[in-house]
């Protein structure tokens, strides 16, 4: 477990949480590698279908940052990301999977170093809860393919018998 | 319909279902005589008698369409889903089950010892002092007798074998089905991958009065009265309508029931219950963290029955965590 890198998929919106990260970088604030930052628009855009997927194929967790609520770019969109993770939240606790994997954070465009705490918070949090590894869930039984040979094997004798 | 030629040979089959899709074809009513005229039925073990071994007979790509109802859970659906994909020429996921997993995918949320612990030892009616529970082989004086596995996760018919077209619904309306009959006997097909059915959601097809969507609540259905003619989610009821693919002619919604999302999701979306989660964020009418979790956690209690009632199996996240050791079943 020591040398599991937790994979963390990052969504910033475009004028304050991916300027928090540019601002970062510029100032050389440290932060782990740990995060992929996708940019978009605005942390309205923060569909709950790109957490799903991304812990769908192999993120171990997900970091969303947006503007402060009331200084949305677009008004009031990232309330709308804040009822989403509500959402996302519930979901994951029904599907077993620890809520602290995916966060919903704010970082104006001058809070670099704030971004960047938050990035060593979850990248932290994520190290301490392992792998999560989700499509190893529905890899088959083992079973499976004896008893699919099986059926095509009794299915053969049945059909050698010629009526 | 008849055109003097040969006639198509058509197939069914139903894998993980309840039997309503079957049922549903009959919905087309007399239409069905002209079925009979345009299609050999050859194989449909609900409809026409036929055993696998008549399937098993035909060449390869024989069957000119077969209309495929039912999720995969055991190791017989799979093994019919793929016989009978490489007998056709065209496979259609017929209804919900197929296409996404409906009630049968609700499976994913358990796993199979799970399963046969509720069936054959825990529930309070069983009469099961052995503890036997199903086992793929057994042995008999005559011999070995075989029963397919059960799996732990509940497939589409997708995730197990390509699929030319999709016919969603639980179960498909009558409409619906007699396009894609049409469609199939005059060639008029949609591309490979297709969902034979409408690009729009439900609400479109809703004919309640809609104004902007508030709410501070959501009630269960047996909590209110709603009226008939305000738009139901802004009443406060779950209506799936709103992320749901149309085609049933919001049946449900037009009788003062929510719709809860059979149609699947609309053209272009994967995920039915997130895109349902998208929308409601700009339903729920409450800018504070704390006061939105409540509205949540109080009017949904149960977030998978609610957003992926029809589509667990096909959603991203598919099924809950597995237990490893439940493996070992």
């Amino acid at each position: 477990m020591s040398d599991f890198e937790p994979k963390i998929v990052g969504f910033c919106c475009n004028w304050c949480s991916y300027r928090a990260a540019d601002l970062a970088g510029s100032a050389r604030i440290k932060y782990p590698p740990n995060v992929r930052i996708i940019r978009t628009m605005c942390s309205g855009r923060f569909d709950p279908m790109f957490v799903f997927k991304a812990l769908s194929l192999g993120a171990d967790g997900v970091l969303m940052a947006g503007c402060h609520p009331g200084e949305c770019h677009y008004v009031d969109q990232n309330y709308k990301a804040m009822r989403r993770y509500g959402m996302i939240k519930q979901m994951l606790r029904a599907m077993g999977i620890e809520e602290e994997r995916v966060r919903l954070v704010w970082a104006s465009a001058a809070e670099g170093h704030i971004l960047a705490e938050y990035i060593n918070e979850i990248t932290e949090t994520v190290r301490k809860l392992g792998p999560l590894n989700w499509s190893q869930n529905w890899v088959e039984n083992e079973d499976r393919l004896a008893s699919l040979e099986a059926i095509a094997h009794e299915h053969k004798e049945a059909l050698e018998i010629k009526l | 319909m008849s055109n003097g030629t040969a006639k198509k040979k058509l197939a069914g089959y139903w894998a993980a279902s309840c039997g309503g899709c079957e049922i549903s074809t009959l919905s087309i009513n007399e239409k069905i005589l002209d079925v009979a005229d345009a299609f050999d039925i050859i194989f449909w073990p609900c409809i026409v008698d036929g055993k696998a071994r008549d399937v098993e007979q035909l060449e390869d790509g024989e069957i000119d369409v077969c209309l495929f109802n039912g999720a995969i859970r055991t190791s017989e659906n799979e093994y019919m889903a793929k016989l009978l994909r490489k007998k056709s020429k065209v496979l259609v996921a017929y209804g919900s089950c197929a296409s996404e997993g409906c009630i049968p995918g609700l499976g994913n949320v358990t796993n199979r010892k799970e399963i046969f612990e509720t069936s054959y030892t825990d529930c309070v009616s069983v009469d099961n002092p052995d503890g036997v529970l199903p086992q793929a082989e057994t042995q008999m004086d005559e011999g070995t007798l075989l029963l397919p596995v059960i799996y732990d996760t509940v497939k589409t018919l997708a995730q197990t074998v390509p699929v030319d077209y999709f016919l969603p619904g639980c179960p498909p309306e009558a409409e619906r089905i007699w396009d894609a009959i049409v469609a199939i006997l005059e060639g008029k097909l949609p591309a490979p991958g297709s969902v034979i059915g409408a690009i729009t959601t439900v609400c479109d097809e809703c004919p309640r009065k809609r104004t902007e969507k508030k709410i501070k609540k959501f009630y269960r259905t047996w909590e209110i009265i709603p009226d008939d003619e305000t738009c139901l989610l802004e009443q406060g009821l779950f209506c799936a309508g709103i992320a749901t693919r149309a085609g049933c002619g919001a049946c449900c919604p037009q009788v003062n029931s929510p719709c809860i999302g059979c149609y699947g999701p609309n053209e272009g979306v994967t995920d039915h219950g997130a895109q349902l989660m998208a929308a409601l964020g700009s339903v729920i009418d409450s800018d504070d963290p704390e006061e939105i979790d409540r509205i949540i956690k109080e009017g949904i209690p149960d977030p998978i029955g609610t957003f992926y009632r029809f589509g667990l199996a096909n959603s991203f996240l598919r099924r809950t965590k597995l237990n490893q050791n439940s493996q070992d079943a």
